[in-house]
């Protein structure tokens, strides 16, 4: 639904069902709304079924990559030598992303369920779910369907009384973005500083404490028990487009847009229909400038290109952006532009780790310039400057925070420049008029 | 093990000078801030913190794997993470005092220096920022006298800090008060929530 709205007849409800209804939160709650039987399923499979049933969904990535999760679980190594991990990454700090928080406020079991599916397909004995410290109600929530599952026997050294162990410990994250790249996050719950890792080694190979590991969104993990109990098929028979994108997704809406929301519609539903109609349009009096539809790491839309984007992996690459994490910043003509590419700038510097040389001068010196030119200082080749910039930032890093940076950057300069072009030549006096 | 639980458990607050090795930099804080009268902070992992620490550190494989829990459990227990808080789980973890800083400074919910009763955070990216988030920052700075980003009120009571996103963008504006996350703010809630924590 798009909660905190109520639920539109076009939505596709998988995920979001229970939103809104505190007693699905509970395990007796669950279990009545026909929970836990697809774990049940599945541990009476092979390992190998439920990773070729994961695969025939199509089910990708909803993290942000967009890698498919079956594809994914099955690098894991057949023969286990040494301790499997999972981590479920609910690190959830990308601008204008809110889903998964709203997955751990409502559903916790239906997350834990897909955990435990994943862990068993995978042979991971233990789970870690990395939860960001800021998420202190949906950490409570989590830990107390964590107590009740384990107290139902559901996971523990003879999960569901099948004979597998299955562990699920929270660990919370302490207030840092690149935390939510994967093997940042491999290293926080190691107790290390949060920078990510040069690949490879990939995680399947050498993973959080140097063993073999799998990392998923919460999103991406909640989908499981849809899948196992309904099938791979009837996943992939969602898609309204593209047979590489299915399933339902859930697109969180936010910036200034008539109702912000969650809205789960089926992959490849027009972002059109899904901003106009599901999410009520604009403000009164108040036409569409923007949008960026993957969260704010992706290229920016000038409101004719978002009129005829359908949102999927191969909708957005065909209009030179992505779907991301689906996170849709809507901006309207009330938006300054140059500020906005300036606070989201802003974002990034502040949250580089700062190993990489690119990253670390880049993001700052984007900020400083953008800055330079709001403050009516700006110099006539500061664009290019940017762009040029923009540039060395992208494809040279360890791994994409730097270029998440330079994305919005470089559409923004690319797509509004009379919006900076009228700061430039007007000093001070004019800036921000 | 068994030396880290040593160390552990001997109270590394106390101004007592019983430690040993890693643990004598915490002791002689400890003396120092006594003798200066400034507060001595007790230890986080006497018994009960022991066995609490103990709990974590089962679900890891290796002991630093505790090391963001313990540091939560010292910013809960002296509402900062203190250069004491830091040796002391340095010292139960095996790890050293420099190592922990390290880690420490990269996350920025660990409070280095003490902060007011109420910390407040506000998001300010540009999700929230286009629906006024800067106004609710202000509103922040006015009604509860803190003044300036990053300051403490003279009553002591409250810190306002900008935040970058805090994961709630379609319930703009979210802010924190402490644990509390209260959702859809704007400047003109602010003086009622204010004065709701007074
Ligand atoms: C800078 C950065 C931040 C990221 N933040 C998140 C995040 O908060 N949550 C998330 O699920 N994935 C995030 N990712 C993507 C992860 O690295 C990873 O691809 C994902 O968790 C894999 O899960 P999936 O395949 O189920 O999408 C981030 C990536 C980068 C580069
Ligand atoms: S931008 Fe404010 S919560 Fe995401």
């Amino acid at each position: 639904m798009g909660f905190p709205h109520p639920p539109h007849p076009r939505e596709t409800q998988v995920l979001s069902r229970w939103f809104g209804d505190a007693e699905a939160r509970t395990y007796a709650g669950w279990i009545k709304r026909g929970g836990y039987a697809a774990l049940e399923q599945a541990l009476g499979m092979t390992r190998e079924q439920v990773i070729e049933e994961v695969k025939t969904s199509g089910l990708r990535g909803r993290g942000g990559a967009g890698f498919p999760a079956g594809v994914k679980w099955s690098f894991m190594p057949r023969q286990k030598t040494k301790a499997h991990y999972l981590c479920c990454n609910a690190d959830e700090s990308e601008p204008g992303t809110f889903k998964d928080r709203e997955i751990m406020r409502w559903t916790p079991h239906q997350l834990l369920e897909g955990c435990a599916i994943a862990a068993y397909a995978i042979q991971a004995e233990q789970v870690f779910l990395y939860i960001r410290g800021e998420f202190t109600e949906p950490l409570r929530i989590m830990q107390a369907a964590l107590d009740e599952a384990y107290a139902r026997g559901v996971l523990g050294a003879n999960a569901m009384g099948k004979g597998v162990r299955i562990d699920i410990t929270i660990h919370r994250g302490a207030g840092a973005y690149i935390c939510g790249e994967e093997t940042a996050l491999m290293n926080s719950i190691e107790g290390k500083r949060g920078n990510p890792r040069i690949r490879p080694p990939f995680p399947a190979a050498v993973g959080v404490f140097g063993c073999p590991t799998t990392i998923n969104n919460v999103e991406t993990l909640s989908s499981v028990p849809h899948i196992i109990a309904r099938g791979g098929a009837w996943y992939k028979g969602l898609s309204l487009s593209s047979p590489k994108s299915t399933g339902t997704k859930l697109f969180s809406i936010c910036g200034t847009v008539a109702r912000p929301g969650n809205y789960e519609v089926t992959m490849g539903f027009p972002l059109k229909e899904l901003l106009l109609d599901l999410a009520g349009g604009m403000r009164p009096g108040r036409t569409l400038k923007a949008v960026i539809p993957g969260g704010s790491s992706v290229p920016i839309l000038t409101a004719e290109e978002a009129m005829d984007t359908l949102l999927d992996y191969e909708g957005c690459v065909a209009k030179g952006t992505m779907l991301g994490s689906g996170g849709m910043i809507v901006l309207d003509d009330s938006v300054d532009m140059v500020y906005q590419v300036m606070r989201l700038a802003r974002f990034y510097a502040h949250e580089s780790c700062a190993q990489c040389t690119q990253c670390r001068e880049g993001t700052a010196w984007t900020v400083k310039i953008l800055q330079r030119i709001l403050g009516g200082e700006g110099r006539p080749a500061d664009l290019d400057v940017l762009l040029d910039l923009s540039e060395q930032m992208t494809g040279r890093t360890i791994c994409v925070l730097s270029d998440s940076c330079a994305a919005p950057v470089v559409s923004a300069i690319r797509k509004f420049r009379p919006e900076f072009e009228r700061y430039l030549g007007h000093g001070k006096a004019a800036a921000r008029a | 093990m068994s030396a880290a639980d040593g160390a552990g458990t001997g109270g590394a607050g106390g101004a007592g000078g019983s430690g040993a090795g890693a643990r004598t930099g915490a002791a002689a804080t400890a003396r120092a801030r006594a003798e200066h009268g400034v507060a001595v902070l007790p230890a986080v992992f006497g018994d009960e913190g022991r066995r609490k620490l103990d709990a974590i550190l089962a679900r890891y494989p290796a002991k630093s794997g505790a090391l963001l829990p313990a540091l939560w459990m010292v910013q809960e227990a002296h509402g900062w993470v203190s250069p004491e808080g830091m040796a002391e789980v340095a010292a139960v973890l095996g790890l050293t005092p420099a190592y922990v800083k390290g880690v420490v400074t990269f996350y920025t919910m660990y409070h280095q220096h003490p902060v007011g009763k109420y910390f407040v955070q506000v998001c300010t990216t540009t999700p929230c920022n286009v629906c006024g988030a800067e106004d609710v920052v202000a509103a922040f700075l006015k009604a509860t006298g803190a003044g300036a980003l990053g300051a403490t009120s003279p009553d002591g009571l409250w810190t306002v800090v900008e935040s970058e996103c805090l994961g709630a963008c379609g319930f703009a504006t979210p802010v924190m008060i402490n644990d509390d996350f209260i959702e859809g703010v704007t400047a003109e809630s602010v003086p009622a929530l204010v004065a709701r924590y007074r």
